[in-house]
């Protein structure tokens, strides 16, 4: 029998996407619109053998989540953004111990209490520099059901490969979604695993380069027993203040994931290939700007639309490659213009940059997006 | 001499560059010797053990001793701890935390931790005050003292963490100072040994910032205080609150058993769900 379309929201996606990536260990604390993720987690982790834990705050959870995968397990937490903004320091601490783990963000409006069941995409830029200091991250953004699904798993898989926090932006529109889905059968998606030493334990170096820029990771109680802490380290993992340990250890923390930037261009495209004038957009915001590219088009309005999946670290050679190809971009994005000033960065010039903004909890509509094409069209 | 040389050389990192960062006198290192003694005669091993701390003085020593060893954030040593045993219970986990890191910004944590009952042993050294910073008062320094931030005498009454503690449910709860050796070497061990969320207040000495504000410049008079206002549990019984004022209660104030999360989540699995 073939597999059937199943109904299904975006947390809940988000729930059996981690499972089977082999996510074992769960701990939260609730809060909207992120709360449905917990909810399943309480009921399906225990099943799967793995733990659940509702912790006293975000802080907590994350303390947790960490903890856990230093022990071995793949590791969740999921919260919205006050809870986001709690967990800031320990985003900054996996970065730093480089322990792998994955925050989910279901994005509500903001600043502060804000909007708490409405839509936002505020947290972009928290994602990317919440935590201090200079650090890597990685953040995802589902615009689908279904991509929830798969980007959960690829979160995961990332987190592992490149031993590093990695966030999943979604936003509130696409976390209370409901879709009828066709899931991939298991072992479609391809599931990675962190890579562990082999050598003796005594030979293990716990934060070398083995040439990858990734450290192979020990579990603690598997007999390496090594050092880890938020202060800068040398390669034993000890703490130092020596500025030839300390430089090349802020290095290869950025460049273990900036060497692989071309495995990280994830993106869907469409109609980009006549286009004048092109949409580029994340999240549920995609779906609208695709729905106003059909419209726009039926309208005989050259424009095609660019849909990111990876937030962070930004897709320069993707979004260069769009700006090059058109007479003008537009971004929607229901903040003030948080990835807007990133295609800017990018554009040195290229092309003519529009913005459209929302920031009322209400989602862009196709309407807004369409008017706004129709406005800037050349 | 003889058997501490080698259980320096047993526990101790060869590859960690020695000395370590404490001011001479300073009380963490009488702890973490008691520690390694008592973690000797146990029989656990070496891989089996994680040894998590936080923020300050205290959160320095995971990195001189030779298990798997973690330093966290300030205050968040306990959750960390948390994710660890229940990622892992079969490893023994060990938390050290100073009176900042675990009264402070930590307090929700402990007040939790205790509350869950996780089978976590923690050690919280008590030095009353906040030493890496400079010596600010912290929420265990006594009512009235002067420090760089109460320069006008601290206008808050000190924490009882053994107190707070017990009543938020942990099983196994008792202090020390670290004048009293023997006394630690026996708390450590039914810590240790207890299943439930087990805390150890360990009274110790800051020599450079504690010392100060209470006029007593050196471990020696520091220590010497510690023993002269100790009182045992057993004679506490029989004084009032007026007499026991200022007096460190010393010896096991809770022993107790109570269900453990740990316990209670794999009744879960195998019974509930019989997975």
């Amino acid at each position: 029998m073939p597999p059937e379309k199943i109904l299904l929201q975006g947390n809940e996606a988000c729930v059996k996407g981690a499972l089977m990536a082999g996510c074992r260990f769960y701990a939260g604390y609730p809060i909207t619109p992120a709360t449905d993720i917990m909810e399943a987690m309480a009921r399906d982790m225990p099943r799967a053998g793995g733990v659940f834990i509702q912790m006293e705050d975000e802080i907590a959870s994350l303390g947790a989540v960490i903890g856990a995968s230093l022990a071995g397990k793949k590791s969740l937490t999921a919260t919205s953004g006050p809870g986001f903004s709690l967990m800031q320091e320990h985003i900054g601490f996996a970065a730093m111990a480089e322990v792998p783990c994955v925050i989910i963000d279901a994005m509500r409006a903001g600043p502060s209490t804000g909007l708490p069941t409405q839509a936002a995409q505020g947290d972009v830029m928290q994602a990317r520099w919440g935590t201090h200091g200079d650090h890597p991250i990685i953040a995802l953004a589902p615009s689908s059901v279904y991509e929830c699904y798969e980007l959960t798993i690829q979160a995961f898989n990332l987190s592992e490969r490149y031993r590093t926090p990695v966030i999943l932006l979604v936003d509130e529109v696409v976390a209370h979604m409901r879709e009828g889905v066709l899931l991939p059968a298991e072992g479609e998606i391809a599931i990675e695993e962190r890579v562990r030493p082999t050598v003796p334990p005594e030979w293990y170096i716990p934060y070398g380069d083995p040439g990858t820029g990734v450290p192979p990771m020990s579990a603690f109680g598997d007999g390496y027993r090594y050092h880890v802490t938020g202060l800068s380290h040398d390669v034993r993992g000890y703490p130092t203040t020596r500025a030839d340990e300390v430089d090349p250890l802020i290095r290869r923390l950025f460049s273990k994931i900036s060497r692989d930037y071309d495995r990280l261009q994830w993106y869907d495209s469409f109609n980009t290939d006549d286009a004048v004038v092109t949409v580029i957009a994340y999240g549920s915001v995609a779906r609208a700007g695709l729905q106003a590219v059909r419209q726009a088009r039926q309208g005989g309005l050259k424009v095609g639309l660019v849909k990111l999946k990876v937030i962070w670290p930004f897709m320069r050679r993707t979004v260069s490659q769009v700006l090059n190809n058109s007479k003008k971009v537009l971004v929607p994005e229901m903040n003030m213009g948080q990835i807007s000033r990133e295609v800017k960065r990018v554009n040195e010039g290229q092309c003519e940059v529009a913005t459209l903004n929302k920031v009322d909890g209400t989602p862009l509509t196709p309407d807004e997006i369409l008017k706004k094409l129709e406005e800037i069209y050349p | 001499m003889k058997e501490t040389e080698h259980l320096i050389h047993k526990y101790l990192r060869s590859s960690k560059k020695f000395p370590h960062i404490w001011c001479g006198g300073c009380g963490i290192g009488i702890f973490m010797n008691a520690l390694i003694r008592v973690i000797d005669g146990t029989g656990y091993s070496k891989d089996d053990i994680v040894i998590i701390s936080g923020i300050g003085c205290s959160g320095r020593l995971p990195v001189y001793v030779d298990f798997n060893t973690l330093h966290t954030t300030h205050g968040r040593a306990l959750t960390f701890a948390t994710g660890i045993k229940m990622a892992k219970p079969s490893l023994k986990v060990i938390v050290v935390m100073g009176d900042g890191d675990a009264a402070a910004i930590g307090g929700n944590h402990l007040i939790h931790a205790a509350r869950r009952n996780v089978e976590i042993t923690s050690f919280i050294i008590n030095n009353q005050v906040y030493g890496m910073t400079g010596g600010q008062i912290s929420p265990t320094t006594p009512y009235g003292a002067t420090t760089v931030t109460s320069p006008y005498g601290n206008l808050e009454p000190a924490f009882d963490i053994c107190r707070l503690t017990e009543a938020a449910g942990a099983s196994f709860v008792g202090r020390s100072t670290v004048y009293h050796t023997g006394l630690l070497d026996r708390l450590i061990s039914q810590a240790l040994n207890k299943k439930g969320f087990s805390v150890v207040e360990v009274i110790a000495q800051c020599v450079i910032f504690g010392g100060r504000w209470l006029g007593m410049d050196s471990a020696v008079r520091m220590m010497n205080w510690q023993k002269e206002n100790s009182v045992t549990v057993e004679k506490a019984k029989g004084l009032s609150e007026a007499e026991l004022e200022g007096k460190i209660v010393i010896g096991v104030l809770a022993d107790r058993e109570r269900p453990t999360y740990n316990e209670q989540y794999r009744k879960l699995l195998t019974e509930k769900l019989k997975i």
